[in-house]
């Protein structure tokens, strides 16, 4: 009765101490660095050491992870850029902690507003990376980013930040998260067809009358 | 080997070429203190809980040197201000600070550490932990993962890489003064502040009420 | 109007017939969509205790105040439930703004302790009677009363989110630089922080010290004093910044009080500026272990003030990864009371190893590995990924039992463990429900109570699993009941992942702003750490007029003092660590 609860604890702790080795001997060495053992090393069926060797090898970001949002532009064929952004105003409206400025401005000529901002900035000391406002931009131009390695000496200048900071091409988005840009494609290439459709049907309609 | 310790490849200019010596005494000595660098054990909200992640076996601190969680700030050299700081809490975290000893790091984690996060608008929660406390680096992310707080530290050791022992204030003769402990009164009292607090001119008070 | 109030006929019945007394000065709440009965001030004590008597109503959930500013009224509400099961019996009592004082309830639910502390911190409303009315979450001497609804922080900036200024003129600033100190403070007028001294801040109450006194002088020769020792609020065993100011008679403590709010970060002032979509990912950051059960909550409460139901594949959904979260948060604090124990850190890697690739999980469904902010009114924001499914089975079916298995090997029957914990911390039966403790606490102290059993939600009717229940009360139970848990957890995923369909996940559109009729509601959900409540009014506005979260682990700490008394000192660390609470939350 004495000591034999110990000693089956200390069982456990040696059953994980030789599993280490005993997978790094199944991996003949290629346990880190290696797409294949990664897989299984940090699945549901990892046995051993656990541990991701971090600046040199990370681990594999899933689509849906979300750390800081970006805004995203249009690349057109002739080089120039086009943001995607409207400045509808709804992301403003829902950021949770308020954190998003858009300045939207009217056009000088008509006096009518303008669609696509001025001006955009991001607080990134206040946004708790909740995701609300991509989850809700109509126009699917703003995402979450991927990217976390942005730890800096001073905060005054760099944290917040403005649309130049911000921007990043639609191919990006396509490269970080391949399975959602293709899905909303797919979504918008079917809501234009309906948009044309039904257009046409009245127009149709129009003619008939 | 001397030829390497006596010729760093750092271009040096003229005026410092006596103190070569003193580079590559930086280099070892830099080197010794990034790499054990023992964080204060002390949490304080949710990016507490990725900080103990991160010490855990995926992340594994224990590869920086930095497994060694001290929860005495003596004998601590990083503070990692892990979550959001309350105005209640803030005369603690001072204290802490000032008791740690020199040289000493402090990392603010976290979007409510670096400039109150999500709550800053909050009548507890002081708008970042540098109003009070110097801060090195900050770790932007609500909260930042593991990996991003790994990459703080690693700016930290890139930012302890850079010091040189000519310089560093901690050899001084003069002592390094302490930060005033603020207060818990009827609202926070910085103690910095207090000409400040009596200036307050009562017509610009009243109209943040209003506004 | 009667017509729109939920009560259930039968507890309406009871109500009338139980006391003639009551029959004629109890009324019924008929406000639209408001529940209960508004019991005038002088009877609330008498009605308290019928309830409790005669009628069973034995638990008093939640105790919370509302500031009706406009109608210059304040009302406190009760919410109580019979620990046999069953809906709420909720009671209020309705009092001017001016001078809100309500007689305390302590002698009747001693659980109502902390409660009303929170209450007359936050919003000014006195509880006569109650033994030590101080403030809980602020300090002492801290000017106002945040909640009432015109008290404004230094740096408010709008009544309400959303800021016009946000759109389309954006522009940006911090906010510290508006306000003339750049620095979240603001002093009464006239101030002066150098005339001005502090208050005493008394932590042990008079007759404390008067017991004090009397200890050396029974007989014997050596004097003995009682010393007061601090543990926090950087303490490594107060799960973050807590503290517990203790008395100590040598190693044994004579009493124990827990000071808290060093967390205090205004949730419900925030919460009751945001809309209620904006409050979803507010409501991550309460218990920041267990985010999507928090979430659940939230959503069932605002569900329940909508009117709409999710469809039937979020609703296993939530369900799996509510259990999945409970995993997480029980695997946590069994790791952290080891901990606590002295087992430094190997029981806790072990545990957080699983926890891992449970996060995983919630990284690629919901995106974040904590603060998962994944339910919706009426849905999820997103479905399953591809595969997902397959590892939350595989997970589920061969792993996480097999480790569970693991950890119990190596932990139950360790002697250390059990010299530590059995017969440590005890709390009764009839303590615990009066107390109002919750979740393994509870259960541990052998009231078979739980939520998903005793008044389901969601779809916890169709699965089979036992409500898990042991019987001493004392840490090592608890320890127990939470290593039980998991594994019906598994049982219960085990379900949802075969019976998962296919299907919709959100009802209607998912829009930005929600119209919320207006009303009150109650959700609550059985969180891995108990039972935690949302309280909701709308007045039909986009923000909730009042928000108010009962939190399992601030409540749960009201039992603490009790639970410590006579306890060695080296043991308090662990019954805290029993009663695993998250500061977040403890704090909101
Ligand atoms: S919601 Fe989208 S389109 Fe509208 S302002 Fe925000 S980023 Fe621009
Ligand atoms: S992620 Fe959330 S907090 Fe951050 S900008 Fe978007 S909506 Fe605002
Ligand atoms: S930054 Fe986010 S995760 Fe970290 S403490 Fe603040 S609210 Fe919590």
């Amino acid at each position: 009765m004495y000591g034999i609860g110990i000693l089956k604890g200390l069982g456990v702790t040696l059953k994980h101490f030789v599993e280490t080795y005993v997978d790094d001997f199944r991996w003949l060495g290629k346990r880190y660095y290696n797409e294949e053992a990664y897989a299984v090393r940090q699945g549901p069926k990892a046995t051993g050491i656990f541990t991701v060797q971090y600046p040199e090898e990370k681990l594999i970001i899933p689509e849906n992870f979300r750390y800081l949002p970006f805004i995203l532009y249009e690349e057109k064929d002739d080089g120039s850029i086009e943001d995607r952004c409207t400045s509808c105003g709804i992301c403003p409206k829902i950021c949770p902690p308020q954190c998003i400025w858009i300045v939207r401005s009217n056009d000088p000529e008509t006096g009518r507003p303008i669609p696509a901002p001025t001006e955009f900035f991001i607080d990134i000391d206040i946004c708790m990376s909740c995701g609300l406002c991509a989850e809700y931009c109509p126009f699917d131009a703003i995402k979450m980013d991927h990217v976390f390695e942005i730890a800096s000496y001073e905060r005054m200048e760099h944290h917040i930040l403005n649309k130049e900071q911000l921007s990043k091409p639609v191919s990006y988005y396509s490269s970080i998260q391949p399975k959602n840009f293709r899905r909303e494609e797919e979504a918008r290439v079917a809501k234009e067809a309906a948009k044309a459709a039904k257009k046409k049907e009245r127009e149709a309609k129009k003619a008939a009358s | 080997m001397t030829e390497g310790l006596n010729n760093p490849d750092i271009p040096i200019p003229d005026e410092l070429a006596g103190s070569i010596a003193i580079t590559t005494l930086d280099k070892i000595y830099n080197w010794g203190r990034r790499s054990s660098i023992w964080p204060m054990m002390f949490g304080l909200a949710c990016c507490a809980i990725e900080m103990i992640a991160t010490a855990a076996s995926r992340y594994d601190l224990s590869r920086f040197g930095m497994e060694v969680m001290r929860p005495s700030p003596r004998q601590a050299d990083l503070m990692i201000v892990s979550g959001t700081v309350t105005k209640k809490m803030i005369p603690v975290i001072v204290r802490l600070y000032n008791q740690m000893p020199e040289p000493k790091y402090v990392l603010a984690m976290g979007a409510c550490a670096s400039g109150g996060g999500p709550f800053k608008e909050g009548y507890n929660v002081v708008a970042g932990v540098d109003k009070f406390i110097p801060v090195d680096v900050y770790t932007p992310g609500c909260p930042p993962t593991p990996q991003a707080l790994l990459h703080g530290l690693i700016t930290l050791q890139k930012k302890i890489d850079k010091q040189s022992i000519l310089k560093v204030n901690w050899y001084r003769k003069e002592a390094i003064p302490a930060i005033p402990i603020p207060i818990l009164g009827p609202d926070l009292i910085d103690p910095r502040d207090y000409e400040k607090i009596r200036n307050l001119p009562p017509v610009q008070e009243e109209s943040t009420a209003e506004a | 109007m009667t017509e729109n109030v939920e009560v259930p006929k039968e507890l309406d019945a009871t109500i009338q017939s139980m006391d003639n007394r009551f029959h004629d000065i109890v009324t019924l709440d008929d406000r639209k969509s408001y529940t209960g009965y508004l019991v005038p001030v002088e009877n609330l004590i008498d009605f308290a205790t019928s309830i409790r008597d005669d009628l069973g109503y034995d638990y008093l959930s939640s105790v919370t105040g509302v500031d009706y500013f406009p109608e210059e009224k304040m009302e406190v509400v009760y919410h109580a439930y019979k620990t046999s099961g069953g809906g709420a019996l909720v009671f209020k009592v309705q009092i001017p703004r001016e001078k809100p004082e309500v007689p305390s309830l302590i002698s009747v639910f001693p659980g109502s302790d902390f409660q009303e502390r929170e209450a007359w911190d936050l919003l000014g409303i006195r509880f006569s009677g109650h033994p030590n009315l101080t403030r809980i979450l602020m300090w002492e001497g801290f000017e106002g009363h945040p909640l009432r609804k015109d008290w404004k922080e230094p740096f408010f900036e709008e009544e309400k989110k959303p800021y016009k200024n946000r759109w389309p003129e954006g522009g940006v600033y911090r906010i510290e630089d508006e306000v003339p100190m750049g620095k979240n403070v603001k002093y009464p007028l006239g101030f002066d922080p150098q005339k001005w001294t502090p208050e005493e801040q008394t932590t042990f109450k008079e007759d404390m010290d008067s017991e004090a006194g009397d200890n050396g002088s029974n007989g014997s020769a050596m004097h003995t004093d009682q010393i007061v020792v601090n543990l926090g609020p950087q303490h490594p065993s107060t799960h973050g910044v807590f503290r517990m100011v203790a008395r100590l008679d040598g190693e044994t403590v004579v009493d124990l009080y827990p000071e808290m709010g060093y967390l205090h970060r205004n949730h419900e002032k925030i919460g009751e500026r945001n809309t209620y979509i904006m409050n979803m990912p507010y409501t991550d950051r309460l218990d920041y272990i267990s985010s999507m059960s928090n979430n659940l909550g939230y959503a069932l409460a605002v569900e329940s003030l909508m009117g709409i139901k999710p469809p039937e594949r979020t609703e296993y959904i939530r369900v799996m990864m509510v259990e999945l979260t409970r995993i997480v948060s029980h695997l946590w604090s069994i790791g952290f009371l080891l901990n606590d124990l002295g087992a430094f850190f190997t029981p806790a890697l072990y545990a957080i190893n699983e926890r891992e690739l449970i996060l995983d999980i919630f990284e690629a469904t919901a995106g974040s590995r904590m603060m998962c902010n994944y339910l919706r009114f009426g849905g999820i924001s997103r479905d399953l990924p591809d595969g997902i499914l397959e590892t939350v089975r595989e997970l589920v079916n061969e792993r996480l039992p097999r480790k569970i298995d693991e950890l119990d090997t190596y932990l139950t029957e360790n002697e250390i463990l059990r010299s530590r914990c059995i017969g440590v911390g005890v709390l009764s039966k009839e303590d615990a429900i009066a107390y109002s403790a919750a979740g393994p606490v509870l259960r541990a102290s052998g009231v078979s109570y739980d939520v998903r059993r005793a008044d389901p939600y969601s779809i916890y009717e169709r699965f089979e699993f036992d409500v898990v229940v042991r019987y001493n009360g004392d840490v090592y139970d608890r320890y127990l009941v939470r290593m039980e848990e998991i594994r019906q957890s598994l049982r219960i995923l085990h379900q949802v992942v075969r019976d998962i369909p296919e299907g919709e996940i959100q009802t209607g559109k998912a829009l930005y702003q929600v119209r919320v009729p207006a009303g009150e509601a109650y959700g609550r959900v059985e969180n891995p750490k108990g039972e935690l409540g949302f309280y909701v009014v709308s007045n039909g506005k986009p923000n909730p007029w009042r928000y108010h979260i009962r939190a399992p682990s601030f409540i749960n700490l009201t039992a603490l003092g009790k639970m410590c008394k006579g306890e060695k000192v080296a043991d308090v660390v662990a019954i805290l660590g029993s009663i695993d609470i998250v500061l977040g939350e403890t704090d909101r």
